[in-house]
């Protein structure tokens, strides 16, 4: 960019338009995003994301194989969340199959999905004091809290992260012994967690002055761009799926929407924090009604036991659930054989993306960096 | 004091005895390997999957800090290893190269997971690197998916090793106008310009495992085909 802008409070002083291409190695992108901006002074005058650094053909490789055989797939979308992206792609074909969820197996999902909100909420507040400048140290906490987490999902599904645990028809094995009272004190002592966070951070000077009335999305732009989750609530839309769509037994529990005023980087924030203790309650409900039972339909352990015979119904389908980033949908369309025809991920991490320019602009550089923070995207999910 | 690690002078019964009174002896090199291999700074950088564990490696329960690793740097100037730690694609390639070539000598590189070994479980797609081993030099791979933190401490470890095994005086680093760059691969339309490093990479050895790759799926699919196994029955 050469073109010469003359500011008009200081005429004798002429500036010249720079840009920059932050990414994809940058401590501060959260992977392997990229963004070209271009700078007046250290003012964001043009933003433009350039994506595809992470595009790993997942939809593609998933119309080339078994139904069951991309579910370890989907665990690499949003590699934060691997039990929710399960869940979301179990539920569409179940859709399309017309398999129910036996009681036991539905009680462990809406579990696992609220641990791992958990997870990603607390990884997220970590990350985010990270780009705020506040280095590691809150995500020494942050990880802290999310190892306890991930043993649990280890002892229900073998691996740390990549959980692939959920089944067409309900999970893979039940839970071990003595998950329950792990989980509950998990549970139990997660408060303190947070009460100590919200101490060290909410009312917190720095935190307040940086993030306050920065990136403000307002409510009309985020529900034209079809944002979701944290994001749009922190505008202050009542849209959560949960409430919405009421998929598995999400009307059981009792739970608060919480929504944001302004739309700032400050009430996503915050948002993420009342979220984690909605996540606590209907957690705490969930340990209370869990009963006994099989943890697999019948329909669901034959097609799981020969998953290369297992077909589908023709037709297309989408599922979709309140993922701790957003709305995360899968259509499939199904020919009536083994393997899908045409598998699509609405990745919310993506679709989030997209208002990154409108936010950004006429703020300054430091400031695109915390609002890309906020929007918490992860990049296995946003290339695919 | 000799300069060699095997050098005659030290006994090894002296030495032993001569430490319980507090006195270490020591050779140069091994002072001077025992330095180099308790601070190796990692270049702060993240691909995928993988890069969370690597995160989660640096925090406080697996703490990376005891082997003298927890300094990410986020530039590769400062920069001793490379944790490939993530899905190479092909997209990416030619900056991970940059990269490299960018790191100061002497410099290490450590794949994590499957998908920098070999491409991993999205080694079919059609943006994906199989393997990043094509065009650098790789010192210790670590499989799993994601391989847990105790894998890539004990990676770290190996590395540690084989930085001990080094010697100063036929170090290549340290031959006069040595300096390990590779060439950047272009990508264009029609993926990556060249799609190996021959000086790196040994094509033979490629196309071998092609070609075993293309008869194992032969009989697999005879395997699976109804008619043909109708007929041998
Ligand atoms: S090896 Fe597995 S966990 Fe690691 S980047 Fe590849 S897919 Fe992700």
């Amino acid at each position: 960019m050469t073109n010469t802008i003359e500011t008009q409070t200081r005429p004798s002083l002429s500036t010249q338009q720079l840009e920059v291409s932050i990414g994809p190695q940058h401590p501060s992108t959260h992977g392997v995003f990229r963004m070209n901006v271009v700078l007046d002074g250290e003012t964001i005058v043009k933003l433009k994301p350039v994506m595809g650094y992470l595009h790993r053909n997942h939809e593609q490789l998933a119309e080339n194989m078994s139904w069951l055989g991309s579910m370890p797939y989907t665990d690499r979308l949003d590699y934060f969340c691997s039990m929710t992206n399960n869940i979301a792609y179990a539920l569409a074909v179940e859709k399309l199959m017309g398999i129910d969820v036996p009681e036991r197996a539905q009680y462990i999902r809406v579990i696992m999905a609220e641990l791992t909100r958990l997870v990603n909420h607390t990884a997220l507040v970590g990350f985010l004091l990270n780009d705020l400048g506040a280095f590691f140290t809150p995500v020494l906490y942050a990880f802290r809290e999310r190892e306890k987490i991930l043993d649990l999902f280890e002892s229900v599904a073998g691996s740390r992260m990549m959980c692939n645990y959920m089944r067409f028809g309900g999970v893979k094995l039940d839970l071990p012994d003595g998950f329950v009272d792990c989980a509950k004190a998990i549970v139990d002592n997660y408060p303190p967690f947070l009460e100590e966070m919200e101490r060290l951070l909410t009312k917190n000077e720095i935190l307040m002055a940086r993030c306050q009335n920065v990136g403000i999305l307002l409510k009309d732009l985020a529900v034209n761009a079809s944002v979701t989750g944290p994001v749009l609530r922190a505008s202050g839309v009542n849209y959560d799926i949960r409430k919405i769509d009421k998929y598995g037994i999400y009307d059981r529990f009792d739970f608060k929407v919480p929504l944001g005023t302004v739309g700032d980087v400050y009430d996503r924030y915050y948002v993420r924090i009342l979220e984690m203790r909605e996540s606590l309650k209907i957690l705490r409900q969930a340990f209370k009604e869990l009963s006994a039972g099989p943890v697999i339909s019948q329909k669901g352990l034959i097609a799981a036991k020969s998953p290369r015979n297992m077909k589908v119904p023709a037709g297309d389908a989408y599922g979709r659930i309140e993922a701790p980033k957003g709305e995360l949908g899968f259509y499939i369309v199904s020919e009536g054989g083994t393997k899908p025809y045409r598998y699509h991920v609405r990745a919310p991490s993506f679709i989030n993306l997209t208002i990154l320019e409108d936010m950004c602009l006429g703020h300054k550089v430091a400031d695109a960096i915390i609002i890309l923070g906020s929007i918490d995207i992860v990049l296995g999910e946003v290339d695919r | 004091m000799g300069l060699a690690s095997g050098s005659p002078t030290v006994d090894q019964g002296l030495k032993s005895e001569l430490e319980k009174e507090g006195v270490v002896l020591t050779t140069l090199e091994q002072l001077y390997n025992w330095g180099r291999r308790s601070s190796i700074w990692p270049l702060q950088f993240g691909l995928a999957c993988c890069a969370i564990e690597m995160i989660a490696t640096a925090c406080a329960r697996y703490d990376i800090a005891r082997f003298g690793a927890e300094l990410f740097r986020p530039s590769p100037r400062q920069a001793d290893l490379m944790i490939v730690a993530g899905t190479v694609t092909k997209k990416m390639t030619p900056q991970v190269v940059r990269l490299y070539n960018q790191m100061a000598e002497p410099k290490y590189v450590i794949t994590m997971g499957a998908c920098s070994i070999a491409g991993g479980p999205f080694k079919e797609g059609y943006n994906v690197l199989q393997g990043i081993d094509r065009f650098i030099p790789v010192d210790v791979h670590i499989p799993g998916c994601p391989p847990r933190p105790e894998a890539l401490l004990d990676g770290l470890m190996k590395l540690q090793k084989k930085i001990d095994g080094q010697s100063i005086e036929s170090a290549e680093w340290y031959q006069q106008g040595q300096k390990r760059e590779f060439p950047i691969p272009a990508f264009g339309p029609k993926g990556l310009e060249p799609p190996y490093n021959p000086e790196v990479w040994k094509p033979r050895e490629y196309e071998q495992k092609k070609q075993t790759e293309a008869e194992a799926r032969k009989i697999h699919g005879t395997i699976h085909d109804p008619k043909q196994s109708a007929v041998s029955q």
